[in-house]
Protein backbone atom coordinates (compact mmCIF):
# COMPACT_ATOMS: atom_id res chain seq x y z
CA UNK A 1 0.00 0.00 0.00
CA UNK A 2 1.59 3.63 -0.89
CA UNK A 3 1.31 6.11 1.41
CA UNK A 4 -0.63 8.45 -0.49
CA UNK A 5 -3.83 5.49 -0.42
CA UNK A 6 -3.09 5.07 3.02
CA UNK A 7 -3.56 8.93 4.17
CA UNK A 8 -6.75 9.00 1.91
CA UNK A 9 -8.03 5.93 3.43
CA UNK A 10 -7.24 7.61 6.88
CA UNK A 11 -8.79 10.85 6.01
CA UNK A 12 -12.29 9.21 4.46
CA UNK A 13 -12.50 6.99 8.11
CA UNK A 14 -14.20 9.76 10.14
CA UNK A 15 -17.19 10.26 7.11
CA UNK A 16 -17.47 6.30 7.43
CA UNK A 17 -17.75 6.26 11.19
CA UNK A 18 -20.88 8.85 10.77
CA UNK A 19 -22.70 7.35 8.40
CA UNK A 20 -22.23 4.11 9.17
CA UNK A 21 -24.70 4.10 12.50
CA UNK A 22 -27.15 5.21 10.37
CA UNK A 23 -26.75 2.72 7.50
CA UNK A 24 -26.86 0.16 9.43
CA UNK A 25 -29.51 1.41 11.67
CA UNK A 26 -31.82 2.17 8.68
CA UNK A 27 -33.81 -0.97 8.63
CA UNK A 28 -35.18 -1.61 11.66
CA UNK A 29 -35.48 1.99 12.79
CA UNK A 30 -37.55 2.69 9.54
CA UNK A 31 -39.95 -0.57 10.48
CA UNK A 32 -40.03 0.99 14.49
CA UNK A 33 -41.23 4.47 13.00
CA UNK A 34 -43.78 2.82 10.70
CA UNK A 35 -45.40 0.60 13.19
CA UNK A 36 -44.57 2.03 16.06
CA UNK A 37 -43.87 5.37 16.61
CA UNK A 38 -45.84 6.92 13.96
CA UNK A 39 -49.33 5.02 15.02
CA UNK A 40 -48.63 6.63 18.64
CA UNK A 41 -49.09 10.34 16.71
CA UNK A 42 -52.02 9.06 15.14
CA UNK A 43 -53.69 7.84 17.91
CA UNK A 44 -53.29 10.83 19.55
CA UNK A 45 -55.30 12.59 16.52
CA UNK A 46 -57.65 10.25 15.91
CA UNK A 47 -59.00 10.42 19.59
CA UNK A 48 -60.19 14.32 18.77
CA UNK A 49 -62.83 13.02 15.97
CA UNK A 50 -65.58 11.39 15.82
CA UNK A 51 -64.93 8.40 13.02
CA UNK A 52 -66.22 4.75 12.28
CA UNK A 53 -62.93 3.19 10.58
CA UNK A 54 -64.19 3.71 7.39
CA UNK A 55 -65.76 7.31 6.70
CA UNK A 56 -64.66 10.65 7.16
CA UNK A 57 -63.08 11.54 10.34
CA UNK A 58 -64.39 14.78 11.86
CA UNK A 59 -63.48 17.09 14.38
CA UNK A 60 -64.81 17.06 17.79
CA UNK A 61 -61.99 18.42 20.04
CA UNK A 62 -61.93 16.83 23.35
CA UNK A 63 -65.50 15.62 22.83
CA UNK A 64 -64.56 12.00 23.32
CA UNK A 65 -62.34 12.77 26.79
CA UNK A 66 -65.67 14.56 27.65
CA UNK A 67 -67.95 11.50 27.14
CA UNK A 68 -65.45 9.35 28.94
CA UNK A 69 -65.81 11.55 31.82
CA UNK A 70 -69.62 10.50 31.87
CA UNK A 71 -68.94 6.63 31.13
CA UNK A 72 -69.13 4.08 34.34
CA UNK A 73 -67.72 1.61 32.39
CA UNK A 74 -64.62 4.17 32.03
CA UNK A 75 -64.70 4.17 36.24
CA UNK A 76 -64.58 0.62 36.27
CA UNK A 77 -62.04 -0.14 33.93
CA UNK A 78 -59.65 2.47 35.94
CA UNK A 79 -60.64 0.78 39.18
CA UNK A 80 -59.92 -2.75 38.01
CA UNK A 81 -56.76 -1.85 36.37
CA UNK A 82 -55.62 -0.63 40.01
CA UNK A 83 -57.05 -4.10 41.54
CA UNK A 84 -54.92 -5.54 38.70
CA UNK A 85 -52.15 -2.98 39.47
CA UNK A 86 -51.56 -3.62 43.28
CA UNK A 87 -52.60 -7.80 43.61
CA UNK A 88 -50.51 -8.62 40.27
CA UNK A 89 -47.30 -7.07 42.36
CA UNK A 90 -48.06 -10.44 44.53
CA UNK A 91 -46.30 -12.53 41.62
CA UNK A 92 -42.89 -10.59 42.86
CA UNK A 93 -42.81 -11.81 46.66
CA UNK A 94 -44.50 -15.47 45.62
CA UNK A 95 -41.45 -15.88 42.76
CA UNK A 96 -39.23 -15.11 45.27
CA UNK A 97 -40.47 -17.41 47.46
CA UNK A 98 -40.38 -20.31 45.07
CA UNK A 99 -37.24 -19.29 43.92
CA UNK A 100 -35.98 -19.85 47.43
CA UNK A 101 -37.85 -23.13 47.74
CA UNK A 102 -36.31 -24.59 44.33
CA UNK A 103 -32.42 -22.94 45.02
CA UNK A 104 -30.92 -26.43 46.46
CA UNK A 105 -28.43 -28.48 44.79
CA UNK A 106 -30.71 -31.92 44.90
CA UNK A 107 -31.29 -34.52 42.22
CA UNK A 108 -33.16 -33.38 39.42
CA UNK A 109 -33.65 -30.15 40.63
CA UNK A 110 -32.69 -28.23 37.04
CA UNK A 111 -35.99 -30.23 36.01
CA UNK A 112 -37.96 -29.26 38.87
CA UNK A 113 -36.89 -25.63 37.80
CA UNK A 114 -38.03 -26.10 34.25
CA UNK A 115 -41.05 -27.61 35.29
CA UNK A 116 -42.44 -24.69 37.44
CA UNK A 117 -41.24 -22.26 34.60
CA UNK A 118 -43.72 -23.82 32.55
CA UNK A 119 -47.04 -21.62 32.77
CA UNK A 120 -45.13 -19.00 31.75
CA UNK A 121 -44.28 -20.39 28.19
CA UNK A 122 -48.10 -21.73 27.52
CA UNK A 123 -50.73 -19.03 25.56
CA UNK A 124 -52.81 -17.05 27.94
CA UNK A 125 -55.42 -17.99 26.25
CA UNK A 126 -54.72 -21.67 27.40
CA UNK A 127 -54.20 -20.73 30.92
CA UNK A 128 -57.38 -18.68 30.26
CA UNK A 129 -59.41 -21.42 29.49
CA UNK A 130 -57.92 -23.60 32.11
CA UNK A 131 -58.47 -21.22 34.75
CA UNK A 132 -62.59 -20.85 33.11
CA UNK A 133 -62.43 -24.53 33.76
CA UNK A 134 -61.64 -24.94 37.21
CA UNK A 135 -64.15 -22.03 38.38
CA UNK A 136 -67.10 -23.70 36.73
CA UNK A 137 -69.64 -24.19 38.94
CA UNK A 138 -70.35 -27.75 40.12
CA UNK A 139 -67.40 -29.72 38.98
CA UNK A 140 -64.63 -26.90 38.34
CA UNK A 141 -62.36 -28.09 41.17
CA UNK A 142 -61.28 -24.62 42.62
CA UNK A 143 -65.55 -23.73 42.57
CA UNK A 144 -65.72 -27.08 44.66
CA UNK A 145 -63.08 -26.38 47.05
CA UNK A 146 -64.73 -22.67 47.83
CA UNK A 147 -68.16 -24.76 48.34
CA UNK A 148 -66.58 -26.98 50.50
CA UNK A 149 -64.59 -23.97 52.23
CA UNK A 150 -68.10 -21.79 52.35
CA UNK A 151 -70.66 -24.07 52.31
CA UNK A 152 -72.40 -21.84 49.33
CA UNK A 153 -71.87 -22.21 45.45
CA UNK A 154 -69.70 -19.63 44.00
CA UNK A 155 -70.03 -19.12 40.34
CA UNK A 156 -66.60 -16.43 40.51
CA UNK A 157 -67.02 -15.80 36.57
CA UNK A 158 -70.41 -14.68 36.86
CA UNK A 159 -70.41 -13.08 40.03
CA UNK A 160 -69.42 -9.06 39.86
CA UNK A 161 -67.93 -8.98 43.20
CA UNK A 162 -65.39 -11.44 42.56
CA UNK A 163 -64.70 -12.09 38.65
CA UNK A 164 -61.66 -9.68 38.62
CA UNK A 165 -60.36 -11.26 41.43
CA UNK A 166 -60.90 -14.68 39.40
CA UNK A 167 -59.05 -13.12 36.38
CA UNK A 168 -56.18 -12.35 38.57
CA UNK A 169 -55.64 -15.11 40.20
CA UNK A 170 -55.57 -17.21 36.98
CA UNK A 171 -52.55 -14.02 35.71
CA UNK A 172 -50.89 -14.44 38.66
CA UNK A 173 -49.67 -18.07 37.89
CA UNK A 174 -47.87 -17.49 34.88
CA UNK A 175 -46.35 -14.13 36.49
CA UNK A 176 -44.82 -15.80 39.26
CA UNK A 177 -43.58 -18.25 36.80
CA UNK A 178 -41.55 -15.20 35.23
CA UNK A 179 -40.72 -13.38 38.37
CA UNK A 180 -39.63 -17.01 40.10
CA UNK A 181 -36.83 -17.16 37.00
CA UNK A 182 -35.65 -13.50 37.29
CA UNK A 183 -34.53 -14.77 41.04
CA UNK A 184 -33.71 -17.65 40.95
CA UNK A 185 -30.73 -16.36 38.03
CA UNK A 186 -29.97 -13.18 40.76
CA UNK A 187 -29.79 -16.22 43.02
CA UNK A 188 -27.13 -17.81 41.28
CA UNK A 189 -24.70 -14.89 41.22
CA UNK A 190 -25.08 -14.24 45.43
CA UNK A 191 -21.75 -13.56 46.51
CA UNK A 192 -21.36 -16.84 48.75
CA UNK A 193 -18.53 -14.53 50.68
CA UNK A 194 -20.75 -12.42 51.55
CA UNK A 195 -23.11 -14.60 52.83
CA UNK A 196 -20.76 -16.79 54.65
CA UNK A 197 -19.50 -13.74 56.51
CA UNK A 198 -22.82 -12.75 57.43
CA UNK A 199 -23.35 -16.45 59.02
CA UNK A 200 -20.66 -16.56 60.92
CA UNK A 201 -21.67 -12.76 62.08
CA UNK A 202 -24.77 -14.91 63.30
CA UNK A 203 -27.58 -13.58 60.48
CA UNK A 204 -29.63 -16.82 59.08
CA UNK A 205 -33.44 -16.91 57.97
CA UNK A 206 -35.14 -13.49 57.53
CA UNK A 207 -32.55 -10.95 58.76
CA UNK A 208 -30.33 -12.69 56.10
CA UNK A 209 -32.73 -12.82 53.30
CA UNK A 210 -33.58 -9.04 54.10
CA UNK A 211 -30.36 -7.12 55.41
CA UNK A 212 -27.72 -9.45 52.64
CA UNK A 213 -29.55 -11.64 50.34
CA UNK A 214 -32.57 -8.98 48.75
CA UNK A 215 -30.13 -6.18 48.44
CA UNK A 216 -27.96 -8.53 46.25
CA UNK A 217 -31.30 -9.18 44.60
CA UNK A 218 -32.23 -5.73 43.47
CA UNK A 219 -31.74 -5.78 39.58
CA UNK A 220 -33.65 -8.97 39.74
CA UNK A 221 -36.45 -7.11 41.51
CA UNK A 222 -36.15 -4.26 39.36
CA UNK A 223 -36.57 -5.93 36.24
CA UNK A 224 -39.51 -8.35 38.19
CA UNK A 225 -41.49 -4.75 38.89
CA UNK A 226 -40.79 -3.62 35.51
CA UNK A 227 -42.41 -6.48 33.92
CA UNK A 228 -44.98 -6.66 36.50
CA UNK A 229 -46.50 -3.22 36.55
CA UNK A 230 -46.57 -3.00 32.39
CA UNK A 231 -47.99 -6.41 32.32
CA UNK A 232 -50.99 -5.70 34.91
CA UNK A 233 -51.51 -2.84 32.81
CA UNK A 234 -51.77 -4.64 29.30
CA UNK A 235 -53.85 -7.40 31.10
CA UNK A 236 -56.34 -8.09 27.96
CA UNK A 237 -55.73 -11.87 26.90
CA UNK A 238 -57.47 -13.38 30.25
CA UNK A 239 -59.98 -10.56 30.65
CA UNK A 240 -60.63 -11.29 27.13
CA UNK A 241 -60.94 -15.37 26.98
CA UNK A 242 -62.55 -15.39 30.58
CA UNK A 243 -65.07 -13.33 30.26
CA UNK A 244 -65.19 -10.81 27.64
CA UNK A 245 -65.20 -8.13 30.28
CA UNK A 246 -68.60 -9.38 31.59
CA UNK A 247 -70.65 -9.94 33.53
CA UNK A 248 -72.43 -6.40 32.94
CA UNK A 249 -68.96 -4.97 32.12
CA UNK A 250 -68.02 -5.68 35.67
CA UNK A 251 -64.03 -7.00 35.16
CA UNK A 252 -63.61 -4.47 31.95
CA UNK A 253 -60.06 -3.15 31.65
CA UNK A 254 -58.94 -0.01 29.73
CA UNK A 255 -57.10 -2.42 27.78
CA UNK A 256 -60.35 -4.45 26.72
CA UNK A 257 -62.96 -1.58 27.02
CA UNK A 258 -60.59 -0.31 24.09
CA UNK A 259 -60.63 -3.15 21.82
CA UNK A 260 -64.61 -3.03 22.21
CA UNK A 261 -65.53 0.41 21.69
CA UNK A 262 -63.37 0.31 18.68
CA UNK A 263 -64.43 -3.06 17.26
CA UNK A 264 -66.85 -4.39 18.54
CA UNK A 265 -70.33 -5.91 17.41
CA UNK A 266 -71.86 -2.26 18.87
CA UNK A 267 -70.21 0.06 16.08
CA UNK A 268 -66.59 0.85 15.30
CA UNK A 269 -66.19 3.87 17.27
CA UNK A 270 -62.16 4.39 16.27
CA UNK A 271 -62.45 7.88 18.01
CA UNK A 272 -63.49 7.02 21.09
CA UNK A 273 -61.46 4.19 21.60
CA UNK A 274 -58.47 5.82 20.73
CA UNK A 275 -59.29 8.37 23.12
CA UNK A 276 -59.06 5.23 25.88
CA UNK A 277 -56.10 4.05 24.57
CA UNK A 278 -54.40 7.63 25.29
CA UNK A 279 -55.69 7.73 28.63
CA UNK A 280 -53.96 4.02 28.85
CA UNK A 281 -50.85 5.27 27.37
CA UNK A 282 -50.49 8.05 29.23
CA UNK A 283 -50.96 6.38 32.92
CA UNK A 284 -48.15 4.10 31.09
CA UNK A 285 -45.93 6.67 30.30
CA UNK A 286 -45.72 7.59 33.97
CA UNK A 287 -44.53 4.05 34.89
CA UNK A 288 -41.86 3.87 31.85
CA UNK A 289 -40.89 7.07 32.33
CA UNK A 290 -39.28 6.29 36.00
CA UNK A 291 -37.99 3.02 34.70
CA UNK A 292 -36.37 4.38 31.58
CA UNK A 293 -34.76 7.03 34.12
CA UNK A 294 -33.28 4.28 36.30
CA UNK A 295 -31.96 2.48 33.36
CA UNK A 296 -31.04 5.73 32.00
CA UNK A 297 -29.26 6.73 35.21
CA UNK A 298 -27.64 2.95 35.54
CA UNK A 299 -26.36 3.29 32.08
CA UNK A 300 -24.54 6.87 32.20
CA UNK A 301 -22.66 5.26 35.41
CA UNK A 302 -21.28 2.31 33.75
CA UNK B 1 -25.42 -19.89 48.92
CA UNK B 2 -28.69 -18.82 50.27
CA UNK B 3 -30.93 -20.37 51.71
CA UNK B 4 -28.59 -22.49 53.57
CA UNK B 5 -27.97 -26.02 51.13
CA UNK B 6 -30.47 -28.46 52.40
CA UNK B 7 -27.63 -31.34 52.54
CA UNK B 8 -26.32 -29.55 55.78
CA UNK B 9 -29.86 -29.56 57.26
CA UNK B 10 -30.64 -32.06 59.83
CA UNK B 11 -32.19 -35.49 58.26
CA UNK B 12 -35.67 -34.88 58.56
CA UNK B 13 -35.52 -31.20 56.90
CA UNK B 14 -34.12 -33.03 53.54
CA UNK B 15 -36.94 -35.67 54.06
CA UNK B 16 -38.92 -33.77 54.18
CA UNK B 17 -37.79 -31.14 50.87
CA UNK B 18 -37.53 -34.25 49.10
CA UNK B 19 -41.27 -34.88 49.33
CA UNK B 20 -42.13 -31.63 49.75
CA UNK B 21 -40.43 -31.29 45.96
CA UNK B 22 -42.82 -33.31 44.00
CA UNK B 23 -46.04 -32.27 46.24
CA UNK B 24 -45.51 -28.64 45.13
CA UNK B 25 -44.92 -29.14 41.44
CA UNK B 26 -47.77 -31.46 41.10
CA UNK B 27 -49.94 -28.93 42.87
CA UNK B 28 -48.27 -25.99 40.88
CA UNK B 29 -48.80 -27.87 38.00
CA UNK B 30 -52.84 -29.19 38.66
CA UNK B 31 -54.75 -26.72 35.63
CA UNK B 32 -51.87 -28.42 33.42
CA UNK B 33 -52.48 -32.20 34.98
CA UNK B 34 -55.80 -31.51 34.70
CA UNK B 35 -55.98 -30.51 30.85
CA UNK B 36 -53.56 -33.12 29.92
CA UNK B 37 -55.96 -36.11 31.98
CA UNK B 38 -58.77 -34.23 30.23
CA UNK B 39 -57.35 -34.30 26.76
CA UNK B 40 -57.11 -38.19 26.68
CA UNK B 41 -60.37 -39.07 28.52
CA UNK B 42 -63.43 -40.58 26.81
CA UNK B 43 -66.32 -38.62 25.88
CA UNK B 44 -68.69 -40.84 28.17
CA UNK B 45 -66.62 -39.54 31.40
CA UNK B 46 -67.66 -36.12 30.89
CA UNK B 47 -71.37 -37.12 30.33
CA UNK B 48 -71.36 -39.21 33.45
CA UNK B 49 -69.69 -35.89 35.44
CA UNK B 50 -66.48 -37.41 35.96
CA UNK B 51 -64.48 -34.49 35.35
CA UNK B 52 -61.62 -34.33 37.03
CA UNK B 53 -61.31 -37.72 38.41
CA UNK B 54 -59.00 -40.80 36.74
CA UNK B 55 -60.37 -41.28 33.12
CA UNK B 56 -62.27 -44.55 32.81
CA UNK B 57 -60.38 -45.48 30.23
CA UNK B 58 -57.81 -43.91 27.33
CA UNK B 59 -59.31 -42.14 24.58
CA UNK B 60 -56.19 -39.92 23.10
CA UNK B 61 -55.98 -40.97 20.08
CA UNK B 62 -59.88 -40.86 19.56
CA UNK B 63 -59.86 -37.18 20.84
CA UNK B 64 -56.57 -36.20 19.46
CA UNK B 65 -57.84 -37.52 16.04
CA UNK B 66 -61.11 -35.95 16.09
CA UNK B 67 -59.66 -32.40 16.75
CA UNK B 68 -56.74 -32.43 14.15
CA UNK B 69 -59.23 -33.87 11.70
CA UNK B 70 -62.58 -32.35 11.90
CA UNK B 71 -61.89 -28.84 12.96
CA UNK B 72 -59.26 -26.42 11.37
CA UNK B 73 -56.53 -26.53 13.95
CA UNK B 74 -54.05 -28.24 11.65
CA UNK B 75 -54.30 -25.03 9.86
CA UNK B 76 -54.02 -23.10 12.42
CA UNK B 77 -51.03 -24.31 13.65
CA UNK B 78 -49.51 -24.08 9.86
CA UNK B 79 -50.85 -20.35 10.11
CA UNK B 80 -48.98 -20.01 13.30
CA UNK B 81 -45.62 -21.02 11.89
CA UNK B 82 -45.86 -18.60 8.70
CA UNK B 83 -46.32 -15.88 11.17
CA UNK B 84 -43.75 -17.14 13.99
CA UNK B 85 -40.90 -18.00 11.54
CA UNK B 86 -40.45 -15.23 9.46
CA UNK B 87 -41.16 -12.75 12.21
CA UNK B 88 -38.19 -14.94 14.20
CA UNK B 89 -35.58 -14.33 11.31
CA UNK B 90 -36.71 -10.61 10.48
CA UNK B 91 -36.59 -9.22 13.91
CA UNK B 92 -33.27 -10.68 14.47
CA UNK B 93 -32.09 -9.71 11.52
CA UNK B 94 -33.35 -5.68 11.80
CA UNK B 95 -31.56 -6.09 15.55
CA UNK B 96 -28.60 -7.41 15.11
CA UNK B 97 -27.63 -4.60 12.71
CA UNK B 98 -29.35 -1.83 14.97
CA UNK B 99 -27.80 -3.50 17.70
CA UNK B 100 -24.37 -3.18 16.56
CA UNK B 101 -24.80 0.09 15.63
CA UNK B 102 -26.35 1.44 18.92
CA UNK B 103 -23.40 -0.30 20.69
CA UNK B 104 -20.26 0.23 18.39
CA UNK B 105 -20.86 3.86 17.21
CA UNK B 106 -20.39 6.88 19.34
CA UNK B 107 -22.79 9.59 17.43
CA UNK B 108 -25.44 12.06 18.57
CA UNK B 109 -28.51 10.70 19.27
CA UNK B 110 -27.00 7.01 20.32
CA UNK B 111 -28.71 6.47 23.76
CA UNK B 112 -31.62 8.50 22.43
CA UNK B 113 -32.22 5.82 19.63
CA UNK B 114 -32.06 3.20 22.10
CA UNK B 115 -34.63 4.53 25.01
CA UNK B 116 -37.26 5.22 22.34
CA UNK B 117 -36.85 1.46 20.88
CA UNK B 118 -36.27 0.65 24.88
CA UNK B 119 -39.38 2.45 25.73
CA UNK B 120 -41.51 1.15 22.55
CA UNK B 121 -41.21 -2.00 24.18
CA UNK B 122 -43.67 -0.94 27.09
CA UNK B 123 -46.21 1.07 25.59
CA UNK B 124 -49.60 -0.36 25.29
CA UNK B 125 -50.47 -2.38 21.91
CA UNK B 126 -54.14 -0.31 22.15
CA UNK B 127 -52.38 3.09 21.40
CA UNK B 128 -50.97 1.48 18.36
CA UNK B 129 -54.35 -1.16 17.28
CA UNK B 130 -56.41 1.90 15.18
CA UNK B 131 -53.77 3.33 13.17
CA UNK B 132 -51.92 -0.37 12.52
CA UNK B 133 -55.05 -1.80 11.78
CA UNK B 134 -56.50 0.76 9.06
CA UNK B 135 -52.73 0.35 7.80
CA UNK B 136 -52.72 -3.15 6.95
CA UNK B 137 -56.45 -2.37 5.41
CA UNK B 138 -55.29 -0.15 3.31
CA UNK B 139 -51.72 -1.83 1.83
CA UNK B 140 -54.30 -4.78 1.61
CA UNK B 141 -52.69 -6.79 3.90
CA UNK B 142 -55.83 -7.06 6.88
CA UNK B 143 -56.56 -10.75 6.98
CA UNK B 144 -53.26 -12.08 5.73
CA UNK B 145 -50.31 -13.74 7.72
CA UNK B 146 -48.15 -11.15 6.20
CA UNK B 147 -49.51 -8.22 7.40
CA UNK B 148 -48.93 -10.50 11.25
CA UNK B 149 -45.68 -10.57 10.37
CA UNK B 150 -44.50 -7.38 9.30
CA UNK B 151 -45.90 -5.75 12.73
CA UNK B 152 -44.41 -8.59 14.97
CA UNK B 153 -41.01 -7.12 13.50
CA UNK B 154 -41.23 -3.81 13.87
CA UNK B 155 -42.40 -4.58 17.46
CA UNK B 156 -39.93 -7.20 18.25
CA UNK B 157 -37.37 -5.05 17.01
CA UNK B 158 -37.32 -2.80 19.97
CA UNK B 159 -36.96 -5.46 22.47
CA UNK B 160 -34.21 -7.52 20.09
CA UNK B 161 -32.65 -4.23 19.90
CA UNK B 162 -32.02 -3.89 23.65
CA UNK B 163 -30.58 -7.44 23.87
CA UNK B 164 -28.15 -7.36 20.79
CA UNK B 165 -26.91 -4.15 21.72
CA UNK B 166 -26.00 -5.01 25.55
CA UNK B 167 -24.52 -8.17 24.11
CA UNK B 168 -22.96 -6.44 22.06
CA UNK B 169 -21.45 -4.11 24.52
CA UNK B 170 -19.89 -7.16 26.28
CA UNK B 171 -17.73 -8.53 23.38
CA UNK B 172 -14.32 -6.81 23.30
CA UNK B 173 -14.48 -3.92 21.77
CA UNK B 174 -10.23 -3.99 20.90
CA UNK B 175 -11.17 -6.54 18.55
CA UNK B 176 -13.17 -4.40 16.49
CA UNK B 177 -10.50 -1.31 17.32
CA UNK B 178 -7.49 -3.33 15.57
CA UNK B 179 -9.84 -4.33 12.24
CA UNK B 180 -10.50 -0.69 11.95
CA UNK B 181 -6.71 0.11 11.89
CA UNK B 182 -6.23 -2.75 9.18
CA UNK B 183 -9.01 -1.00 6.77
CA UNK B 184 -11.30 -3.56 7.28
CA UNK B 185 -14.80 -2.04 6.37
CA UNK B 186 -17.48 -1.28 8.55
CA UNK B 187 -19.71 -4.09 6.86
CA UNK B 188 -16.94 -6.97 6.99
CA UNK B 189 -16.24 -5.81 10.82
CA UNK B 190 -19.90 -6.46 11.33
CA UNK B 191 -20.71 -9.64 9.04
CA UNK B 192 -17.17 -11.33 9.99
CA UNK B 193 -15.64 -10.53 13.34
CA UNK B 194 -18.99 -9.34 15.48
CA UNK B 195 -21.81 -12.12 13.48
CA UNK B 196 -20.21 -15.09 14.39
CA UNK B 197 -19.40 -14.16 18.19
CA UNK B 198 -23.72 -13.33 18.36
CA UNK B 199 -24.22 -16.87 17.82
CA UNK B 200 -25.58 -17.57 21.96
CA UNK B 201 -27.84 -13.54 21.52
CA UNK B 202 -29.53 -14.89 18.65
CA UNK B 203 -30.21 -18.24 20.06
CA UNK B 204 -31.92 -16.84 23.16
CA UNK B 205 -33.50 -14.37 20.97
CA UNK B 206 -34.87 -16.95 18.24
CA UNK B 207 -36.69 -18.95 21.36
CA UNK B 208 -37.70 -15.71 23.02
CA UNK B 209 -39.35 -13.94 20.14
CA UNK B 210 -40.90 -17.58 18.66
CA UNK B 211 -42.54 -18.16 22.06
CA UNK B 212 -44.06 -14.23 21.95
CA UNK B 213 -45.59 -14.63 18.91
CA UNK B 214 -46.84 -17.90 18.64
CA UNK B 215 -48.65 -16.94 22.08
CA UNK B 216 -49.73 -13.39 21.09
CA UNK B 217 -53.75 -13.14 20.88
CA UNK B 218 -54.30 -9.42 20.95
CA UNK B 219 -52.59 -9.00 16.62
CA UNK B 220 -54.15 -12.09 15.69
CA UNK B 221 -57.82 -10.57 16.52
CA UNK B 222 -56.72 -7.29 15.44
CA UNK B 223 -55.38 -8.03 12.12
CA UNK B 224 -57.03 -11.38 11.17
CA UNK B 225 -60.52 -12.58 10.58
CA UNK B 226 -60.73 -15.34 8.72
CA UNK B 227 -59.93 -19.09 9.15
CA UNK B 228 -57.22 -19.23 6.33
CA UNK B 229 -54.89 -16.76 8.14
CA UNK B 230 -55.94 -16.93 11.90
CA UNK B 231 -53.06 -18.21 14.30
CA UNK B 232 -53.91 -20.91 16.95
CA UNK B 233 -54.86 -18.75 19.33
CA UNK B 234 -57.44 -16.79 18.38
CA UNK B 235 -58.70 -20.48 16.36
CA UNK B 236 -58.52 -22.33 19.56
CA UNK B 237 -60.92 -19.47 21.32
CA UNK B 238 -63.31 -19.47 18.40
CA UNK B 239 -63.22 -23.24 19.08
CA UNK B 240 -64.24 -23.05 21.84
CA UNK B 241 -67.14 -21.12 21.52
CA UNK B 242 -68.30 -24.24 18.87
CA UNK B 243 -67.31 -26.84 21.24
CA UNK B 244 -69.56 -26.23 24.27
CA UNK B 245 -69.08 -28.02 27.02
CA UNK B 246 -66.55 -30.71 24.89
CA UNK B 247 -63.54 -30.20 27.17
CA UNK B 248 -61.80 -32.92 26.13
CA UNK B 249 -61.88 -31.68 22.73
CA UNK B 250 -61.40 -28.08 23.83
CA UNK B 251 -58.01 -29.62 26.49
CA UNK B 252 -56.48 -31.66 23.01
CA UNK B 253 -56.67 -28.87 20.94
CA UNK B 254 -55.11 -26.54 23.91
CA UNK B 255 -52.08 -28.79 24.64
CA UNK B 256 -51.55 -29.00 20.93
CA UNK B 257 -51.41 -25.60 20.70
CA UNK B 258 -48.92 -25.00 23.47
CA UNK B 259 -46.59 -27.90 21.99
CA UNK B 260 -44.60 -25.88 19.97
CA UNK B 261 -43.30 -22.86 22.42
CA UNK B 262 -43.16 -25.38 24.96
CA UNK B 263 -40.73 -27.82 22.80
CA UNK B 264 -38.58 -24.68 22.03
CA UNK B 265 -38.51 -24.08 25.57
CA UNK B 266 -36.99 -27.80 26.27
CA UNK B 267 -34.50 -27.68 23.33
CA UNK B 268 -33.18 -24.45 23.92
CA UNK B 269 -33.68 -23.81 27.99
CA UNK B 270 -30.26 -22.49 28.52
CA UNK B 271 -30.62 -19.59 25.92
CA UNK B 272 -34.08 -19.45 26.77
CA UNK B 273 -33.41 -18.33 30.51
CA UNK B 274 -30.77 -16.36 29.33
CA UNK B 275 -32.66 -14.12 27.13
CA UNK B 276 -35.54 -13.57 29.93
CA UNK B 277 -32.78 -13.31 32.79
CA UNK B 278 -30.64 -10.72 30.97
CA UNK B 279 -30.19 -7.45 33.03
CA UNK B 280 -31.31 -9.51 36.06
CA UNK B 281 -27.91 -10.48 37.70
CA UNK B 282 -25.96 -7.24 36.96
CA UNK B 283 -26.32 -3.62 37.39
Amino acid sequence: MTEAVAHKRVSRRPNRLKLAPWLFLAPGLLMFLIYVLVPIVESFWISFHDWDGLGAMSWIGMGNYVELLDDDTFYVSLWNNLLWLVLYLLSIPAGLAVALFLNQNVAGIRIYKSMFFFPFVISQVVVGLIFTWFYAPGFGPLSVFLEWLTGDEIAILADERYVTYGIILAGLWPQTAYCMILYLAGLNNINSEQVEAARMDGAKGFSMLWHVILPQLRPATFIALVVTVIGSLRSFDLVSIMTAGGPYGSSQVLSYFMYEQALSEYGYRMGYGASIAVVLFLIMMVFITFFITRMLNQERNI
Amino acid sequence: MFPKPIQQSAPWARLTYKVLLPVALVLWLLPLIGVALTSVRPQGDLAAGNYFGIPSGFAGIENYTAVLTNSPIATYILNSFKVTVPTVIGAIALSCLTGFALAVYRFRFNLGIFFLFVAGNFIPFQILMVPVRDMTLRAGLYDTTLGLVLFHIAFQTGFCTLFMRNFIKGLPFALIESARVEGVSEWKIFRHIVLPLMRPAIAALAVLVFTFVWNDYFWATVLVQGQHAMPVTAGLYSLNGQWVAAWHLVSAGSIIAALPPVAMFFLMQKHFIAGLTLGATKG
